[in-house]
Parts: C-alpha cells; structure tokens; sequence
C-alpha cells in the first residue's frame, strides 16, 4: 500500500513538473552572472541551475569574475546566438543603456536579478527580481519587538560594510520597525564589514563596552556570518548566546541554521538565492500570452526561527553557500 | 616565409583553425554579428595593444596602462558631470596620459630603472589617482556624448559596426604604418634588437624610449575613451588586470618579449585569439569562464616554447654560417 502510496505520488509529481516545464519549454535563456564572490552568489548559481532544470529551460551561464566588460561581453554574445531572454546580475548600476538597447532591437527581453541598475529608459529591461533590503531590516525588527513583548531591551547592531546600499536599507529598516517600540534602545551601532573575524571582533568591543554584556539583550546583525562572530565572541565571554542574549540576522545562510538549530541564534530574515525561479515565470509568461509583469518582482523576505533550522540546513548545506 | 614570420603566420594558423573548430560546434559563430561583437568587445584591448606591442618590440613592458584606461574613464565621468564638453574632456584626458607616460619614459631612461619598477608605480599611481577623484561609478550624460556612442554601422544581420571598433581599426592601420614606414619605427626595432648597437648607430635613445612610453600611455588613453564609451560611465575598478591581457596578446601575436621582433599586425590576431575563446565560453554556457585564463596561460606556453625554438635555430644557423665562413 505503502508503495503504490509512492509510485502515485512520483506519477502526479511527474505530471507536475510537466506542466510547468511545457509553458517554458525549450527556451534558451542566457545568464550573466556577476561571478562568485560569496557563498550567497554561489548558491544563486546553483539554484539557478535547478530551477531550469525543473522547467526544462537551457540556462546558459557566463561568470564575469566582477567584471562590466565581461558581462557586456556576454550580453552581446548571448544576443549573437538569439537566446530568448537574458538574465543580468549587474555588477555595477551604471553604463548598461547600450548593450541593454542591442538586447531591445533584436527583441530579446532582459530581466535584471538581485541587482538594479541606473537608466533613463526603464523599457530597456522587462523586470527587476530583487529583495527589498529595507523589509527584510524591518522584519528583523518587528521579530525582535514581538519577542521581547514590551520588556525593556538594550541592542546592538553589527552594520554591514560603511556606504553599502544592503547595509543602508537594512538599518533603516530596522530602526523603522523598532522607533514605535519605545522599550527597545539602540545603544551600539558599529560595522562588522559583512565578516566572520570583524564580527567577531566588534563584539568583543561591545561586550567589553557593555559591562562585560550583561546590558545587552539582543544583537543585530546585517548578515549572518557576522552573527556567527559574535556568536562566538558571546560564547568566549562566558554568555549564552540566544539565550542570555537574543540574536537577530539577515541573510538565512547553512550555519545560521546549524547555530539556530544548536540554540545559539534565534532568528534569520532570508534573502533567498532563488532570483531566477520567479523571472523563468515572469519570461515564460511574457512569451507565452505577452503578460508584462510589474517593473519590480519582490522576492519574498521570509523569517526563520529555530524550529525549521535542522530542516533548512539540511536543504542549503548542498547548495554551494 | 623566414623564421621572423613564422610566429605570426602560427598566430594566424591557430585563429583559423580555432574559428572554423568554433564555427563547426556553433554555425551561429559565423555570422557577421559576432565578428562585429568580437571588434567592438575587444576594442579598448586592441588600442591599448598597439601602444603595448612598440614597448614590448623596444624591448620594455609597460604594466600601467590598465590603470590609466580606468583613470581615462574616470576622469572623463568627473570632469563631464562637472560641466565640460566631451570632446574637450578627450583633448585633457589624451595630453594628460600622454604626459604620464613621456615622465615614465625619462625615468626609464634618466635614471636607468627597470620598466617593470617604474610602469609598476605608474600602474598604483593611476589606480590611486581615480579614487582620489571618485570611488563611485559615475555614469556619464551629456548630449554630445549620446551622439558619439549611437554611432555605428549597422551591417546585414542585426550586428553593428560601432565607433569603438572603428576605431580600434584606424589605430591599428596607423600603428602598422609607424611600425614599418616611419624612422620612429626603425628605431625601436633597433633599440629591441640591441640597445647598445642602436645607441652606437645613432638611434637617439632617450627621445626614442620617452616617446615609446608617451604613446603607450597615450594609446592607454584612447583606450580608455573607448572604454568609456563603451560602457558610458567611469569606474575605478575597472579595466584591473588588462595590463596582462595585452602583454599576453601582444606576444600569442608573435612580438618576442626579448625584443627586436613582432608585428602590429600579430597583436591584431592576438588580441581576436583571446575574444574568440571568451565568446566559445559564452556560447557554450556550461564552461567556467575562468577557462579564458587557462586556454590564454596554454597558448602563451605554446608560443613562448615556440620562440624560444625559432630563437635557438636562429642561432645554431648563424653559428653554423659562422663556422663556414671561417
């Protein structure tokens, strides 16, 4: 029973994939990618991959190892070979109007993914897929005055690096959410770089600062692996961290899983490597009855608190972060 | 056919038959888009290659000119948005590289440092100097601008021939011609064959290696023109490691790194060698595109073992004439 359970489930999910790959089959699409500078890029990559493997797409991949030149490169070329859509992860805002204009005469539409960019023209691209950095800082906030209910809460804030438009957006998120808490005080606020070791080392500071942390509640960090410094810069202090100290963070990377899923960290806003799935959608879409999507697709920004933390690591550890 | 050509004739062998292996596995290759995508992509390469190939041929190097395409492109965006015209800013921007490269030509020569020091300082000077003006990417906007750049040549079958390329063109037909028809030319063949000899001849030997630099910077420059108005902004990061690039170009193209020999000619080729694998890479799509690097690294062992052969035959054959003489 057990088996025909089984076999039934793996007819239907068959049948499922493909319907979703028959809207998007044989479609071509090529897919600049900024390259892999961090564990995040690389599981956007990899993602990627599956996710048009999912609808039967040919997903062509050109890494511009952090280069414009490289991207406009790959740009024309995946023109040269009428691709039917490009995906762009821009490296940098500006100086995409010519190569996206060349992508607008041969009629390819482009979707920009995790990035934007700087144009006058909006028509050059189809859509944007990206998160919005001020709502996953707001979510994190909101987490944090709905935990601590009213009690009185000194944090610390670990920023992102100095001038960076995530580290922006995701402390005026955050001290958006928490100005209407007036129980909840900012009373730290120093960057960590977006790494492990300064993350680690602004805590110290911090607890040091803070009489040897027995004044903070709760630690914000604009990413998770500067969460996984402080965490241990808690631990060597003697404190529990997500215990004695509550820690709040933003990217949803593998080990803030494995902290989550150990107690030592509480919550995680994702920023979630799946651009791509969306805009094969959007695409697919678009060719199939000429729906435009909206100009911005928001990526959802889900939180994740400890109970699915083993889950979760278990699902991303694979995945190249 | 003397063994002077035959680096570049395995230059062009090796194009061909890359191109057609190419063409075999994508027939999209062939169409003139993609070669009109392989001129404009690689323009700013191509111009900065002609300055870096009558360096190499001089019997030099020149690690700046990565830098200065990016301090070109840089200043450019800054001194635009500040109000100046474009083609006034091109004027500023071509006598400014052109005289950073005539200081590090004296310096070479007055005071008989290495060209690999001095274009080394050349190259943090010029890296430094763009975040000095900005660490932004500025885009560049202005109406004459927009003109420049919507000139091309539209060829049959979507592609365009585009300013960029043609210019890259021009410099390389002019590059040819002082290579082989002017006395400048001569000169640096003769200083790359041997300094000493040439000194002896009567090469004017300071003016030649000041006005060697100058028009490797000055041609970085253009190249960063091109740069800029292949990507309508500037960038200080940008262009990082083309230094390399050209340098590897310029030899797969046939010019000895020893000096003495080389054509304008085989850096043309050189530099559609390294487009060519990049767009194989793109077109395939599964390839890491660090295999750009590592087909490059290969080619370069092939041509250097190459050289060194023709070199050591080179030598065998005189001796041996020697030999008969005596």
């Amino acid at each position: 029973m057990s088996t025909r359970k089984l076999l039934l489930g793996a007819v239907f999910s068959c049948a499922l994939s493909f319907a979703g790959a028959a809207a998007a089959a044989d479609m071509t699409i090529g897919f600049s990618q900024i390259g892999s500078e961090s564990g995040w890029r690389a599981a956007e990559t990899s993602v990627s991959k599956i996710e048009a493997e999912k609808r039967g797409i040919d997903l062509k991949i050109a890494d511009a190892q952090q280069k414009q030149e490289n991207q406009i490169k790959a740009i024309r070329s995946f023109i040269a070979q009428g691709v039917d859509a490009i995906f762009v992860a821009p490296v940098v805002a500006t100086g995409w109007d010519d190569v996206l204009g060349e992508a607008k005469d041969a009629e390819i539409p482009v979707v920009l993914l995790d990035r934007t960019i700087d144009t006058k023209d909006d028509s050059l691209y189809l859509t944007a897929v990206t998160s919005d950095t001020v709502h996953e800082g707001a979510v994190a906030g909101e987490w944090l005055a709905k935990e601590v209910a009213g009690k009185d809460c000194n944090v610390v804030e670990l920023q992102g690096t100095v001038g960076s438009s995530p580290a922006i957006n995701r402390k005026k998120g955050f001290d958006e959410a928490i100005a209407s808490h007036s129980n909840i005080k900012l009373i730290r606020s120093q960057t960590g770089d977006f790494t492990r070791t300064k993350g680690k080392e602004v805590m110290e500071s911090f607890i040091k600062a803070e009489g040897g942390g027995k004044n903070i509640c709760a630690v914000y960090a604009h990413n998770d692996d500067m969460q996984i410094g402080a965490i241990q810069a808690i631990k060597e202090a003697g404190l529990k961290p997500g215990t004695d100290i509550l820690m709040v963070s933003i990217d949803a990377v593998p080990d803030i899983f494995k902290a989550m899923a150990d107690g030592e960290a509480n919550a995680t806003v994702e920023l979630t490597p799946n651009m791509a799935g969306p805009a094969f959608d959007a695409v697919a879409a678009f060719k199939a009855d000429g729906t435009v999507p909206p100009k911005w697709i928001q990526t959802e920004s889900k939180l994740y608190l400890p109970d699915t933390a083993q889950a979760e690591y278990e699902a991303r550890k694979d995945l190249g972060y | 056919m003397t063994a002077r050509n035959l680096p570049l004739i395995a230059t062009l062998v090796v194009f061909i038959v890359a191109y057609a292996l190419c063409a075999m596995q994508f027939p999209a290759m062939l169409s003139l888009r993609v070669v009109a995508n392989l001129l404009t992509d690689n323009a700013y390469l191509g111009v900065a290659a002609v300055g870096m190939t009558f360096v190499i041929i001089s019997g030099g190097i020149d690690l700046s000119v990565g830098s200065v395409i990016a301090f070109t492109g840089v200043f450019l965006a800054v001194v635009i948005r500040a109000g100046i015209d474009p083609i006034t800013a091109f004027v500023l921007v071509l006598i400014i590289t052109t005289l950073f490269g005539a200081v590090m030509g004296a310096m070479i020569h007055y005071l008989e440092t290495p060209p690999f020091i001095v274009t080394l300082a050349g190259m943090f000077f010029a890296r430094g100097a763009c975040f000095l003006l900005t660490t932004d990417s500025i885009p560049i906007d202005h109406p004459t601008w927009d003109f420049i750049t919507s000139l091309n040549y539209r060829l049959p079958g979507g592609g365009r021939l585009t300013l960029v390329a043609m210019i890259m063109l021009v410099v390389f037909l002019a590059g040819i011609l002082v290579a082989h028809f002017t006395r400048f030319g001569t000169y640096v063949y003769g200083m790359g064959g041997n300094r000493q000899s040439a000194e002896l001849m009567g090469v004017p030997v300071a003016r030649t290696t000041v006005a060697i630099y100058a028009l490797s910077s000055g041609l970085a420059g253009v190249a960063g023109i091109v740069f800029a108005l292949y990507t309508s902004a500037g960038y200080s990061l940008a262009a990082t490691g083309v230094e390399l690039d050209t340098i590897a170009a310029v030899v797969i193209g046939g010019t000895l790194l020893t000096g003495g020999v080389g054509t304008i000619a085989g850096t043309f080729v050189g530099v559609l060698i390294q487009g060519l694998i990049q767009t194989y890479i793109i077109f395939d799509g599964t390839l890491s595109s660090w295999w750009t690097k590592i087909v490059i690294g290969g080619l370069l062992f092939a041509f250097i073992l190459l050289q060194r052969g023709l070199v050591h035959v080179a030598a065998r054959r005189r001796a041996a004439a020697r030999m008969a003489a005596a």
